[in-house]
């Protein structure tokens, strides 16, 4: 892989989205407009959110207790006079982290596995699709609840939890279990697929390693499917992040903020007709995971050779008129 | 391959092929619930009792045997449906199942209907006015519907009807007083109460049954919108589309009965796999609304770290999972020739 000129593969995608046109190309724009918004909010949340994610005191004064949005609060207050707005800022950064981790996790350990249970076949590799199959049959949300359960209080001596919390970690990790059989599905098949394709034969055939066969001729085939499918998954991820911590798994509340725990909350608020403890952060997560979905859909428009349009000038050729308008008309 | 007796050879096939995924999903089931440290009586009644009275209870249990042992007892336990009984409030695990398994099957199905009508109203006319703004439409609200998570619905719908027009109840399975009056024989609180004839404890049911209903009912549809537009334009494109138009069949005909119809295969298929959403959105449905179903069970048992509980109402779950993905493919099979081997 040494041989490979640097970031191409990223160069290749690059060429591939300023060759997209139309809609794909404004869907892909709107939606990487959107995560970029969010990643900022992340990333500066210290600098942007007016107070901390628990702070419930400013200069000595207590914030008050469920006042509605006012100068002093954009968004309101909570019952625990905690500012709704920095909680929806700071929310942006558990969620963005718990994303990337569990993104990563799951392509760390699902597209290596595809990779190698493809190529090698045989009874291991039935043995692993059985397993992802089951895994994938499971009900996803039922498995990250048994799972974050079950993790809690068990990762504190983890070396990412240092960095992130425990709390985030184990989102991230449950999250992940859920995940990896999509990668391995998706990378397995494909390297079945490109396995006895001449190309790889002829590597084989001038004695190329077992290594060099998947990492430098199949993997780059094979992994072109990952972006859209990391994208889309991040969109879910998001969601079940927000589940979890709805149900009052994962991430503690005294950890950092979260918008599913946070809406949790605020129902217990809709009797007293006060709306924007949970609107906003539902707002939020509304958001961003569209966010994730448009960037998802139009990278597979893009990236897709079965469906992507490019900006090449169609040839004219002199043909009589398809009844298509017809169909349309009608 | 369309050999006389194939259908029932495809039966039999699928039939044998859900044994292996019935152990794999209980093995599963069994290794989650061991991987914590402490056996579950431990975890949930340690410190409540003496240590000999926990060893005692433990033994009793069998869970001073070997791992290899209590996996085979558990799989023979799951064969004879003994699933146990709880430790903290010594219900069996059964009567879980039917007293909340049955507001999970009312409220599950409640929600596939509203699914069904919305889904394939939207999704027939965005497929079938292609690219108009009825199609934007339907897009966008399968988008929405798919990006807010359900239990945000479930509190925006309670805002609206409940708190700002105050129309519907936003908790619970029924009121206080129907919860007295009602005879449960089937558990099923609609059919209750219309066969004892009490008509004011079926309109507090339905009443309370709008809203959950609702919120988990659109969650399924923005997948069923998705769909059937795509599957609708396809068959639209069809030749025997264009062959009924010449017959001079008329448009909503062919539209309903023609394309619709061959649509559907597809979307059944699918419908298999929307049922681990369903399950997903049934748990957080449950919570929004105290919905007393077998989510919102779960998560009870599960703060109160009782694994019996959790194990079996899981396994209930994964039994679940197994049988819908099998009348799905049993059923794709009796519609569709092509499935069959």
């Amino acid at each position: 892989m040494a041989h490979m000129p640097k970031f191409a593969g990223i160069r290749r995608l690059g060429a591939r989205i300023q060759e997209a046109k139309g809609a794909p190309r404004w869907i892909l724009y709107v939606g990487i407009g959107i995560v970029v918004f969010f990643v900022i909010l992340a990333i500066f949340a210290p600098l942007i959110a007016p107070y901390g994610f628990d702070q419930v005191t400013s200069d000595g004064v207590r914030f008050p207790k469920q006042a509605p949005p006012s100068s002093e609060h954009l968004f309101g207050t909570t019952v625990q006079s905690t500012d709704v707005l920095s909680r929806t800022i700071w929310g942006a950064r558990t969620a963005i982290e718990v994303v990337v981790l569990s993104v990563i996790f799951s392509i760390a350990i699902g597209v290596p596995l595809g990779l190698f249970s493809g190529y090698v076949g045989g009874k291991l590799d039935r043995g692993l699709v059985l397993i992802m199959d089951a895994l994938f049959a499971f009900p996803y949300l039922l498995l990250a609840i048994v799972v974050a359960f079950l993790l809690t209080d068990k990762l504190n001596d983890f070396f990412l939890s240092n960095l992130f919390g425990a709390g985030i970690v184990t989102a991230a990790v449950a999250i992940t279990v859920v995940y990896i059989p999509q990668y391995f599905r998706v990378v397995r098949n494909h390297v079945i697929s490109v396995r006895e394709e001449p190309y790889v034969e002829a590597a084989r055939a001038l004695g190329a390693k077992r290594r060099t066969v998947i990492g430098r001729y199949i993997f780059y085939n094979v992994i072109q499917n990952v972006p859209a499918l990391a994208t889309l998954n991040a969109a879910d991820a998001i969601l079940t992040l927000a589940a979890l911590g709805f149900l009052g798994y994962g991430i503690q509340p005294t950890e950092a903020a979260e918008w599913g725990y946070d809406i949790s909350r605020a129902i217990d608020d809709v009797g007293a007709g006060i709306w924007w403890t949970g609107v906003f952060p539902g707002m939020a997560i509304v958001l961003l995971v569209t966010g994730f979905t448009l960037v998802g859909e139009g990278l597979n428009d893009v990236l897709n050779p079965l469906i992507r349009y490019r900006r090449i000038r169609k040839p004219k050729i002199p043909a009589e008129k398809v009844p298509a308008e017809q169909e349309a008309s009608s | 391959m369309s050999r006389k007796g194939s259908l029932r050879t495809y039966v039999l096939t699928r039939l044998v092929l859900a044994i292996p995924t019935v152990l794999i999903l209980l093995t599963m089931v069994f290794l989650l619930m061991r991987v914590a440290p402490g056996n579950p009586i431990q975890v949930a009644l340690g410190g409540h009792l003496s240590q000999q009275e926990i060893d005692r209870r433990s033994a009793e249990a069998g869970y001073d045997k070997p791992i290899l042992t209590q996996y085979v007892e558990y799989l023979g336990d799951v064969f004879t449906g003994n699933l146990g009984t709880t430790l903290t409030d010594h219900r069996t695990v059964t009567s879980i199942i039917v007293e909340n398994g049955s507001a999970t099957l009312e409220l599950t199905i409640a929600a596939m209907l509203v699914a069904l009508v919305v889904g394939l109203t939207i999704g027939i006319l965005a497929g079938r006015f292609r690219d108009t703004p009825i199609d934007l439409g339907g897009r966008l609200f399968g988008i929405v519907v798919y990006a807010a998570p359900v239990f945000f619905v479930g509190y925006l719908l309670q805002l609206l009807f409940g708190s700002t027009l105050g129309w519907l109840p936003t908790s619970g399975r029924v009121g206080p007083v129907t919860e007295y009056e009602l005879d449960t024989t089937t558990h099923l609180y609609l059919i209750d109460s219309l066969i004892s004839g009490n008509f004011n404890a079926f309109e507090d049911t339905v009443l309370h049954l709008i809203l959950p209903a609702v919120t988990l009912g659109l969650l399924v549809s923005g997948v069923l919108i998705r769909l059937v537009r795509v599957n609708l334009m396809q068959t639209m494109r069809g030749d025997y589309v264009e062959a009924a138009r010449a017959r001079g069949v008329r448009e909503r005909r062919v539209v309903l009965e023609h394309a619709f119809r061959n649509a559907l295969i597809p979307v059944v298929t699918v419908a298999g796999l929307q049922f681990a959403i369903l399950l997903g959105g049934a748990i957080l449905t449950e919570q929004t609304f105290n919905w007393p179903g077998l989510g919102s069970e779960l998560v009870r048992y599960l703060n109160e770290r009782d694994y019996i509980a959790v194990q079996g109402i899981i396994t209930v779950f994964a039994l679940a999972v197994v049988l819908v993905s099998l009348m799905i493919d049993l059923i794709n099979a009796f519609i569709d020739p092509r499935v069959r081997y």
